[in-house]
């Protein structure tokens, strides 16, 4: 499912067996078969699969300390009330503005799409009833979502720690992909010292997330960094744009961006090469303009790699902690708290019935980003082409 | 004059090729690149900069280039070095033996699952699965209430292989490869703030915080699913003729895969241990919750750096440049394995 490779005619599908001479008998074969796969399995039950069911009990209780230790009392669903409705609503949700009639337009326009969405899925010949639950839920949850987002980033509001990393990962991935692929397909032409710019490219990557950031610190210091002439010309030295929430915010994004361009770029690169000249040469005798052999030839070519790498970074996205706790320590306020922060923050105020519902609730929000990425656009993209 | 001949033609030719650019795209593209470039390497430059430079000269608002605009000191250098040389020895140590061995072991245990997906048949029955699961359960309750655990451990494995075949006969709906395969690379989007509180509690328990193996067992937990997908998609590619013959002559399957198929992969190995080492080195939260003075590895270490006197940039520019010196030559050593083995599967369609 996470892979675009099962095309048509690239190999076996499933496993291929090894024919051996039998030899010891089957039973030992057998087991030396599951000696393969089990260290791995094993690992992966005891450290994610058996944590997430204690975290989901944790997530039902509170943390108390009584004489001679700590209790953990169950509470039920308090922990989740609080975040979404409780005190803790502002840091989680965010301040709600207040309902205007513009407002009311746009959400009645989102409405109707996402009601279509669902009706179209209705009238489908194969109408599964998989699928069309499916698209409920995510019409319904989109529909919330885009309820909640217009209501605080409208003037008046404020978003929370989920719509933050809900922007994190948005708007980092869209601009490490349309940066990372104009990069690529730059760096693939037949331009002399391109193999400099491949390594240098690939450099941010390999640096550490808190280095970035401290980094970017100095860099974004409006007194004392680089760019401290420019930004006294402009008569700003006095302030720091990392006192500002969206300012501080676009500081955390543009550390993600610098770092997470040349994943995209290297993938996209190694994508882009491995178009076949014959097809590219062939636009061109037909009289296709650069602009057209990349847009009709190359860049459908690719389209499959292009959603893994999206699918990618949409996973690991939705993980960032390191830099906005170094780079601005989650603030002004808690403006720039990732999910995973806000977790931590919880979890060192030993909030840990708190925490886990928060890491819950990031648990549940990239699970359903990830599968609605995976049935709406990566399959479809995948199959295309 | 015969030879004049072949001259324009070959000039032609090379002008029809699709990836040459007319000299404007050319001179467009060196641009945007050559900013990129900037965009890249000047904050790299800054750091090394800095690192060079003695607080007046950082507080005194910026300075560009030593031995014109400042002369550079090694002061913070020394500092580091000399003068902290534990309290820096210590990270550095403890992020080599964790992202090393970690590194090693979830390539070892992931290239070999990545392995046995592609080439044997496996049909775990539900039954079984949920035998195991529901003796693990019943050995840590056990365990809780006060009963040893080498007692607890000992009958749950008695206790499994006894009702092992009785379980899967009951309950007979069995999983393919591509199920165990999906089930293994989707642990990959699970958050690590979601699992490392249960995790803390146990290692609490074992004893076994603020340890290398804390780190190195957790590191390589997580970087398995990455390693399997990787792995499982080079491996695809590897014809099995080789591999077919070998068998037929009577090399093992752990003979076949160690000296056969392993050997064959190389790019995709390195690729692989690049990315994962990348990810241990550089790995924040888990470090930041498993460990705190014996086992703090380099990133919590330069997090720590703005304690109490502000942020001392001099030493942190240290820091990180000597943190991220290994990974950017070892990044450049392998540049060319990482393209032909990163993602080869998505790549090759």
């Amino acid at each position: 499912m996470l892979k675009v490779r099962q095309r048509s005619g690239t190999g076996p599908a499933g496993p291929v067996p090894l024919r051996h001479r039998s030899r010891a008998g089957s039973w030992f074969e057998s087991q030396t078969r599951s000696l393969f796969l089990l260290p791995a399995v094993l690992m992966l039950v005891f450290l994610s699969i058996f944590p997430l069911f204690v975290s989901l009990y944790l997530s039902l209780t509170r943390f108390q300390f009584v004489p001679g230790g700590f209790r953990l009392a169950f509470v039920g669903l308090a922990n989740y009330r609080k975040l979404i409705v409780g005190i803790e609503r502002e840091h989680f949700l965010g301040a709600l503005a207040a309902l205007s009639p513009a407002f009311w337009l746009v959400f009645s326009l989102v409405a109707i799409g996402l009601l279509v969405f669902v009706i179209r899925s209705l009238q489908m010949p194969t109408a599964a009833g998989r699928g069309v639950a499916g698209r409920m839920v995510f019409a319904l949850v989109g529909g919330t979502v885009i309820w909640l987002l217009l209501r605080t980033l409208t003037p008046g509001g404020r978003p929370g720690s989920l719509f933050t990393t809900l922007i994190y990962v948005t708007g980092g991935i869209a601009v490490q992909y349309w940066l990372g692929l104009m990069l690529a397909y730059l760096a693939s032409q037949e331009l002399a010292g391109r193999r400099f710019f491949r390594v240098v490219f690939l450099l941010p990557m390999m640096i550490t997330p808190v280095g970035i950031a401290y980094t970017f610190r100095i860099l974004f210091d409006l007194g004392k960094g680089p760019f401290a002439p420019v930004w006294g010309a402009l008569g700003l030295a006095e302030v720091s744009w990392v006192n500002y929430p969206w300012g501080a915010r676009l500081a955390v994004m543009t550390g993600d961006i610098w770092q997470w361009t040349p994943f995209m770029f290297i993938v996209l690169l190694a994508a882009l090469e491995s178009v076949p000249t014959e097809l590219l040469e062939a636009a061109m005798v037909d009289g296709a303009s650069r602009w057209q052999m990349f847009w009709k030839v190359s860049w459908p070519h690719i389209l499959p790699v292009t959603s893994t790498v999206v699918l990618i970074r949409l996973i690991e996205a939705f993980k960032i902690i390191d830099l906005p706790n170094v780079l601005t320590n989650g603030g002004p306020g808690t403006a720039t708290e990732s999910l995973t922060l806000h977790a931590f923050m919880a979890w060192r105020t030993l909030d840990i019935g708190g925490s886990a519902a928060v890491a819950y609730i990031l648990l549940f929000v990239v699970t359903l980003s990830a599968t609605s990425y995976i049935s709406f656009i990566h399959r479809r993209v995948a199959e295309v082409v | 004059m015969q030879q004049a001949v072949p001259l324009p033609r070959l000039r032609v030719a090379r002008r029809t090729s699709p990836y040459a650019p007319t000299w404007l795209g050319a001179l467009l593209s060196y641009l945007v690149l050559a900013f990129w470039a900037v965009v890249v390497l000047f904050p790299i430059f800054w750091i090394f900069v800095t690192s060079f430079k003695l607080p007046i000269h950082v507080n005194d608002g910026p300075f560009y280039l030593p031995f014109i605009d400042f002369s550079p000191s090694g002061d913070a250098w020394r500092y580091i070095f000399v003068d902290l040389r534990n309290d820096t020895l210590r990270p550095y140590l403890n992020t080599v033996i964790v992202a090393l061995s970690s590194s090693v072991l979830a390539l070892a245990l992931g290239t070999s699952a990545a392995y046995g997906i592609l080439r044997f048949p496996y049909r775990p029955r539900l039954g079984v699965i949920l035998l195991f699961v529901a003796l693990a359960v019943l050995t840590v309750v056990a365990g809780g209430l006060g009963v040893p655990w080498q007692a607890g451990v000992a009958s749950a494995v008695v206790l499994f292989l006894l009702l092992r075949k009785e379980a899967g006969g009951r309950v007979s709906r069995s999983f393919g490869n591509d199920d165990i395969a999906f089930w293994i690379i989707s642990q990959r989007i699970l958050p690590p703030v979601a699992v490392v509180i249960p995790i803390y509690v146990m290692f609490q328990r074992l004893h076994l915080l603020d340890t290398h193996l804390a780190l190195i067992i957790t590191y390589t937990a997580v970087n398995l699913p990455i390693v399997v997908w990787l792995m499982r998609d080079y491996f695809r590619q590897i014809s099995i003729e080789l591999e077919e013959s070998a068998a037929i002559d009577g090399a093992s399957p752990f003979r076949i895969f160690l000296s056969i198929v392993l050997p064959l992969s190389t790019p995709g190995l390195a690729a692989t241990f690049l990315l994962v080492l990348v990810f241990s080195w550089n790995e924040y939260l888990l470090a930041l919750f498993l460990t705190s003075a014996n086992a703090q590895t380099l990133p919590l270490s330069i997090a720590a750096q703005n304690a109490t006197r502000g942020p001392q940039w001099w030493y942190m520019s240290v820091l990180i440049l000597i943190m991220i010196t290994p990974v950017i030559a070892m990044a450049i050593a392998l540049e060319r394995y990482i393209a032909r083995g990163l993602l080869v599967g998505a790549i090759k369609g």
